[in-house]
């Protein structure tokens, strides 16, 4: 069981929080024309990269927050943790 | 029976205790501190089961967790449990235990036959038997396998036994209270870090217990129990015995079971069996210590033959002799001190050592004191069946493959020690690679992946000085990062004897002429031949080598069998044992019982079970509930000897004809604040928001991001920038994630809040067309006219002195109301309600009626939005904005999505207007087609109509909206029944709404 640092309020369980996938997706904008492609990719297409991934989790038994993290898909290690607002690299 | 091997003036047992148990039916005695296996032993009893595939006769081996073959079924407390190890269970009162895999009984198996079929069980044996043809799998083939692959049996009663989970934080986590384990956790605890001791049996000390050392001049027993108590002492530290750290997970999380009950012969009410620890440590010292290895020869699964160090155990700890006329089989120096302990109780061992004279402490200690030691020797084939009697013996020749002469000697035990083999499960267990270390012929942790070391003979450190010394600056060290401070601890002076290498001999040539098994892994009877014979078919890597014969795969793991498997495969390949590799470790370390896993989560506790004020109301007007989620919600309120369906049409009749009240608790609620919470609903639902006026509700319908419905429900603006919004009560929790992430991710700019209310607010709906009598009875002052309320209309009110809402929506298509009102209050309201409903004929209804009455309005529910449906496919695009943008909308005009045949829902009557139809029936066009038989659709939803008096059903149907008016049929192979259906409109009754605005 991985231990996340909510930037909120600290370094708790997983069991608190949910997965929310891929944290560098952008929706694209309202009312804006989409191509097929640029919306197929935002809705279904998703890398699983091997090693460093920014992701999303949202601290569900917590403080509702979701934030990003940085988390190596081998070791399960988190790097970083950051607020929605920040950048994390 | 006397204890005919229990010897007088030595172990640690509590002779002042005597202890009665049965083993196999028979009574026997022991003393308090023994194991099942020690007290079997100090009876003489060697015999305890049959092997797993040739039903030989098996003894015990071990005497901790390295024992493979005493796997025993065992009653305790009145429970039955299968594949108990003798060896880790202490003896109580009371406990019974038998042999397992054996019939009709361990001393006579009828099973043992395999023996001497064993040419037709080789190494595949099922993947070459079982083959086909495929039918038999189910019938003959699986059932054998079951029935042959038996250990124990598992109890179907009812685990009376209470057993619990416990979470804990630490600095450092030490697995092991041998030398390393202890020195170690005193070193970090003299600095002040938070310490738990974990060790898996119930005394402290690990091999210091048995081995013959001196540390400041102090037995390994005194100077283990001076530590402790010290220990014991410190505020700081937490002592765990008979715990088992059996798991290394991610982030330093680490799960152990303790045993905190099986050992009590009588317990508290709530005292547990054994507990579940999770600890997150920052650090953590692995000091699992080692295991001894065996040597391969004829036979060498006899019952009467031991691990050396497993004997020494057995006399020094229990005061038990595995026999009386020992041999002492070995290819290194270690198992010499078990020679010289039988020799000390009067028992003349003869040792055979592998190697050639040699000259060490120990070996002119066992000179000295007269024990014979036949060097360059080996045993080749133990005789015996039930029992060693005899050995046949020689001297080997000068490379060690064959033997000179063989003889024969006299034995009742051998004692067998192939060196040493570190303990590296948890270390593996928590990411790191192994690596080889030549100079003990063993895997050795590698770097460490996560914060824990590994110390001692696990790390392949066999000498005690060496493993004390660093043991103490490793405890240091760690607990220097942990607490920065630095603590100065005399090491103290070790004095033990000089051992020599040992001889890389494992298994012993075969005597000419003969051609006995040798075993390799004793739990799932893998022999040398049966690696020859994989190896030969072609099986290279080891991990196919491994599945392909089992060989590691019992539920001891391998432990005393791998690396004999490994050395195997490499001298026949030819390759040296780095090459060749070593197969994964996972966990459990141990077995663990599923009651430890599971807690205190059973029964009700399974998990929260969540109920509306109103339920113990319910129970007393004999509702029977239904799981929704975690929520009860009462299904129907039983009358009488109705059934199920008798009692949710009544009820929904009365609705339809009088007044009923329905507890809509459980409906979600999120309350939504802010200036730009109307554009935010815009967004999110495929309807328009912009114009809804303040006190008016709408029904909204949101999507996910692919074009599928989420959820849908009422929304209602309760002022300029407020809005209460409900959701179905399956997805509450999803759409306030759903929110929340558009919030804060994607239009962070909006300035909205969303909060979950679902717990403050009881809700009742009251439908039916006496409604509004019932409402104007409850709110007398309030003005509840058509005019003054209307449909979709909102108010608020106070009830008993508390703010109450009033929203006039409907679910069942009649004129309905809902009612939410502070959760304290909830039961009062529907008190009230049933009171001044009485003269109306009012009468509460149940999810079963609710959904009738939905059903046959044609209102979407969980069926319909099943996360496959887009709002054209359940009939909502009259729901669907052509104006604005808003979440899932491009994924609308997708392909598929826009086809002209595309699924939709329809209603549904049997021809006969009698049989219901099942829901879940495909719809065909041709009942008797050959299968697979081309499906058209499915039944969603299905009820008895109330207001037509015949079975209706919803179903989500191809090219639904061209199929109304044809015929087909409706086939539930799981309920066998197929039904001539028409196809309707899925709105059944009033159709134009009429009711709902009445």
């Amino acid at each position: 069981m991985l231990h996340i640092k909510c930037p909120y309020c600290g370094i708790r369980s997983q069991k608190e929080f949910a997965y929310g996938g891929d944290a560098t997706v952008k929706r694209p904008k309202l009312n804006s024309e989409v191509s097929d492609k640029e919306w197929d990719d935002f809705v279904y297409m998703r890398k699983s990269p091997r090693g460093k991934h920014t992701e999303l989790w949202h601290h569900i038994s917590g403080c509702r927050q979701w934030f990003k993290a940085q988390r190596d898909t081998v070791t399960h290690e988190i790097f970083k943790t950051a607020k929605i607002n920040e950048e994390i690299k | 029976m006397t204890q005919s091997h229990r010897l007088n003036n030595i172990g640690l047992i509590n002779r002042n205790k005597k202890i009665s148990f049965k083993f196999n039916g028979k009574k026997l005695f022991g003393f308090e501190g023994d194991t099942l296996a020690s007290a079997l032993l100090a009876n003489n009893i060697h015999l305890v089961g049959r092997s797993f595939k040739y039903h030989r006769p098996r003894g015990l081996f071990g005497a901790g967790i390295d024992e493979p073959n005493a796997k025993l079924q065992v009653v305790i407390n009145g429970q039955s449990e299968p594949n108990i190890n003798a060896t880790e269970i202490e003896l109580v009162e009371g406990i019974s235990a038998t042999s397992q895999n054996c019939w009709p009984s361990v001393e006579f198996d009828i099973g043992a036959i395999n023996n001497f079929l064993k040419r037709f069980f080789p190494a595949g044996f099922y993947y070459k038997t079982f083959m086909w043809p495929k039918s038999f799998w189910y019938r003959v083939y699986e059932p054998f396998i079951r029935k042959a692959a038996g250990l124990g049996v598992g109890s179907t009663e009812k685990d009376k036994e209470r057993y619990e989970h416990k979470y804990e934080y630490c600095d450092l986590l030490i697995t092991g209270s041998g030398p390393s384990g202890l020195a170690s956790a005193y070193a970090a605890a003299k600095s002040g870090a938070k310490v738990i001791l974990a060790e898996d049996k119930p005394r402290f000390g690990g091999s210091l217990l048995t081995d013959d050392v001196n540390i400041d001049n102090l037995s390994g027993k005194q100077w283990a129990d001076k530590i402790i108590s010290e220990l014991k002492e410190m505020p700081n530290v937490t002592l765990k015995n008979r715990s088992q750290v059996f798991g290394y997970y991610d982030h330093n999380m680490l799960v152990m079971f303790e045993r905190t009950g099986d050992h009590l012969e009588k317990k508290s009410k709530y005292h547990p069996r054994q507990r579940l620890w999770y600890i997150r440590s920052k650090e953590v010292i692995l000091s699992t210590g080692s295991i001894e290895r065996p040597i391969v020869f004829g036979n060498n699964d006899t019952p009467g033959i031991f691990l050396a160090s497993a004997a020494k155990e057995y006399m020094k700890v229990y005061g038990v002799v595995v026999g009386k006329k020992p041999l002492i089989f070995t290819n290194n120096d270690s198992a010499y001190e078990t020679a010289i302990e039988f020799k000390k109780n009067g028992i003349d061992p003869i040792i055979l050592d592998t190697r050639e004279e040699q000259d060490t402490d120990l070996i002119n200690d066992a000179k000295n004191q007269g024990i014979e030691i036949k060097f360059s020797h080996a045993v080749a084939v133990a005789n015996g069946y039930k029992k060693v009697k005899s050995a046949k013996i020689g001297k080997l020749n000068s490379n060690k493959t064959g033997f000179e002469n063989i003889e024969t000697v006299e034995c009742d035990c051998i004692c067998v020690s192939g060196f040493w083999t570190p303990t590296v499960h948890l270390t593996s267990q928590s990411g790191n690679k192994l690596k080889f270390n030549k100079d003990i012929d063993a895997f050795v942790p590698d770097k460490s992946k996560q914060k824990e070391t590994t110390i001692g003979a696990a790390n392949g450190s066999f000498t005690l000085k060496e493993t004390i010394e660093k043991s103490f600056e490793s405890g240091a060290n760690v607990a220097k990062k942990l607490t920065e401070k630095e603590v100065n601890i005399q090491v103290p002076s070790v004095t033990e004897k000089k051992q020599k290498t040992h001889d890389r001999f494992w298994c012993s040539p075969l005597p000419k002429n003969e051609n006995p098994k040798r075993f390799v892994d004793f739990q799932n009877d893998v022999s040398v031949s049966d690696i020859e014979l994989a190896l030969r078919e072609g099986y290279r890597s080891i991990e196919h080598v491994k599945r392909y014969t089992t060989l590691g795969m019992a539920t001891d793991q391998g432990r005393t069998s791998n690396l004999n498997g490994l050395q195997l495969v490499s001298n026949i390949e030819n390759k040296i044992v780095p090459e060749v590799g070593h197969t994964t470790f996972r966990p459990p370390f141990t077995p663990v019982t599923i009651g430890t896993i599971v807690g205190r989560e059973v029964g009700h506790h399974y998990m929260p079970t969540r109920k509306s004020p109103m339920h113990e109301w319910h129970i007393k007007n004999n509702a029977v509930f239904v799981d929704a989620g975690a929520w009860k919600r009462p299904r129907y309120y039983k009358q009488g000897n109705e059934n199920l369906l008798e009692a949710s049409k009544r009820e929904a009749k009365n609705v339809r004809e009088n007044v009923g009240i329905c507890d809509v608790t459980t409906l979600g609620k999120i309350d939504i604040k802010g200036p730009d919470s109307a554009e935010f609903l815009n967004r999110v639902y495929t309807n328009a928001w912009m114009k809804l006026p303040v006190g008016k509700a709408r029904y909204g319908l949101m999507l996910r991001e692919d074009g599928i419905v989420m959820d849908d429900g009422t929304t209602t603006r309760i002022s300029e920038n407020h809005y209460h919004m409900t959701t179905t009560t399956a997805q509450a929790a999803n759409v306030l994630s759903h929110l929340e992430y558009y919030l804060q991710i994607v239009w962070p700019e909006l300035n909205v809040n969303v909060v979950s209310t679902t717990e403050q607010w009881a809700g009742a709906a009251i439908a039916g067309p006496k409604s509004r009598e019932l409402l104007k009875k409850l709110f007398p002052d309030l003005d509840v006219s058509n005019e003054g309320l209307p449909f979709m209309g909102y108010v608020e009110s106070s009830l008993f002195g508390v703010p109450a809402k009033i929203f006039r929506i409907s679910f069942s298509g009649e004129l309905a109301y809902e009612i939410n009102v502070e959760s304290d209050y909830g039961l009062s309201m529907w008190e009230k309600l049933m009171e001044l409903g009485k003269g109306l004929r009012v009468q509460p209804y149940g999810t079963e009626a609710l959904s009738t009455l939905r059903i046959e309005m044609g209102h979407v529910a969980g069926p319909e939005l099943d996360g496959r449906t887009i709002p054209s496919d359940v009939s909502l695009d009259g729901m669907v904005s052509k104006k604005k943008d808003f979440i899932g909308k491009r994924s609308l005009v997708k392909e598929a999505f826009i086809k002209n045949d595309r699924q939709k829902i329809v209603g549904l009557v049997p021809t006969d207007r009698k049989s219901s139809i099942p829901e879940g029936s495909h719809i065909v066009s041709d009942k008797n087609a050959k299968l697979p038989n081309p499906k058209l659709g499915h039944v969603s939803s299905s009820c008895w109509s109330v207001e037509n008096n015949n079975p209706f059903s919803l179903a989500i149907m191809k090219d639904g909206k061209n199929m109304i008016g044809k015929k087909f049929f409706a086939v539930s192979p799981v309920h066998k029944k197929t039904i001539e259906v028409e196809v309707i409109s899925s709105h059944y009754v009033d159709p134009k709404g009429e009711r709902v605005r009445s």
